[in-house]
């Protein structure tokens, strides 16, 4: 048991991570990168959200009919998002207007719904609920790691702190403002990818279509 | 007629809902190997959204905002923290009813998308074309443009990336780039082409 709650908290941080391997739950990690704050603000929203509505979902699991399924788990991630929502609302307004729609959007969050049915809808409910926790964490690392590169790199600063002095201030740091732009986010990742899958190979996707390999005896 | 236009314009172009909002990306990423699979697709998202758009706007304005219910007698209820669970169970529904209605009337249509109109539910750009409604506050006739617009933009920007990609897999990409990371680094230039409209002003 033990070893199995570690074993699904640990595996979808690098081995079988949601965002680089599964293509779960692009949309957000995306926008909500400018900054590290809303990127954390939104990690923390979603691994709760995950957690808990595959926990409810697992628990059960045995009562409902498979025809309506994804009207079942829809309502009750939905639920779990707008608590999310009006918390956020309550106790921390500028951020929940910084995140603006994409709170809401955790709903569509295919990660939610695919751990739902890959998952919770064929496990007891405590592994669920550490599945959960483990994918939202995977996605967590991801979310972080590209705000840290855009934030750093496009303003000097880390959570709105000065980190390299920026040139208009005094400093010698000239921000890269491209960073702060929405298509950086599809370059970091992408190149998070390529280092990932250097370190792993068995991660690497087989081509398409393979190039012959023209030996030069056979042009001569 | 010139405001509707410009909406129309900007929702499609300006603020892609692909390439500048980042919205339906798992599909966008997933569902775009082939031109033909990506454009069914895109249709599918272009109707769906037609419809749900103007009608979850009618839901909020007459339901949900705050003192909208006061046509039935109660000018001090705000029921606006009931919107996400109204608004993704009507895209369920209409998802539903699309289906069904067009088995009955239009079976070659529905053959051709069949697989595609369920995924539909949980692709974030149906969800997110109303939250942006609602945020913007849009009414029942902006709504419905910008629903389309917003569909159009989506449709346009997966057919594209999948006629990329279809070229694409004659290139040789280094190892650990190849499938996925070479779709991102793709993505990106694209949005970066799209951000010449962003100097357009409407």
């Amino acid at each position: 048991m033990a070893s199995e709650i570690k074993s699904s908290v640990v595996d979808p941080l690098i081995d079988n991570n949601p965002i680089t391997l599964q293509v779960l739950g692009v949309c957000s990690a995306l926008a909500v990168t400018t900054n590290m704050m809303a990127a954390l603000i939104m990690s923390i929203a979603l691994t709760t959200v995950t957690a808990f509505s595959s926990a409810i979902i697992s628990s059960i699991r045995n009562h409902i009919p498979s025809s309506i399924r994804i009207i079942v788990q829809m309502t009750i991630i939905a639920s779990l998002v707008i608590v999310v929502d009006q918390l956020l609302k309550a106790y921390a307004y500028e951020a929940s207007k910084q995140l603006s729609v994409f709170v809401g959007l955790i709903i569509t969050n295919c990660i939610v719904l695919g751990r739902a049915e890959a998952y919770a809808m064929k496990n007891p409910p405590i592994l669920s609920f550490f599945d959960g926790i483990g994918n939202g964490l995977g996605y967590s690392l991801i979310l972080m790691v590209v705000a840290f590169f855009r934030e750093l790199l496009g303003t000097g600063k880390l959570f709105g702190h000065t980190i390299i002095p920026v040139a208009n201030e005094g400093g010698w740091y000239i921000p890269n403002g491209l960073m702060l732009l929405p298509p950086s986010a599809f370059f970091v990742i992408g190149l998070l990818i390529w280092l990932i899958r250097s370190l792993k190979k068995e991660q690497v996707e087989p081509a398409d279509y393979q190039i012959h390999q023209v030996h030069r005896t056979e042009v001569l | 007629m010139e405001h509707y236009l410009s909406l129309f314009i900007k929702s499609i172009f300006i603020e892609n809902l692909a390439l500048s909002f980042f919205l339906g990306m798992c599909t966008f990423l997933a569902v775009s190997k082939k031109i033909e699979t990506a454009l069914g697709l895109g249709i599918a998202v272009v109707l769906v959204q037609m419809i749900t758009v103007p009608a979850n706007n009618l839901i909020y304005q007459f339901l949900l905002k705050d003192g909208a219910l006061a046509w039935a007698g109660y000018p001090d209820v705000d029921l606006s923290f009931l919107g996400l669970i109204s608004y993704i169970g009507v895209i369920a529904a209409m998802v539903q009813i699309l289906e069904m209605a067009m088995d009955k009337f239009a079976p070659a249509l529905y053959n051709a998308l069949g697989i595609f109109l369920p995924l539909i539910t949980v692709n974030c750009a149906i969800l997110g074309g109303t939250l942006f409604m609602v945020e913007r506050d849009y009414n029942l006739a902006e709504s419905a443009v910008y629903g389309v617009g917003s569909g159009l933009g989506w449709a346009m920007a997966i057919t594209a990336i999948a006629g990329i990609r279809e070229k694409l897999k004659y290139s040789d990409v280094p190892d650990g780039l190849q499938g996925l990371g070479i779709t991102f680094i793709t993505a990106g230039l694209m949005a970066l082409g799209f951000m010449a409209f962003s100097g357009i002003q409407l």
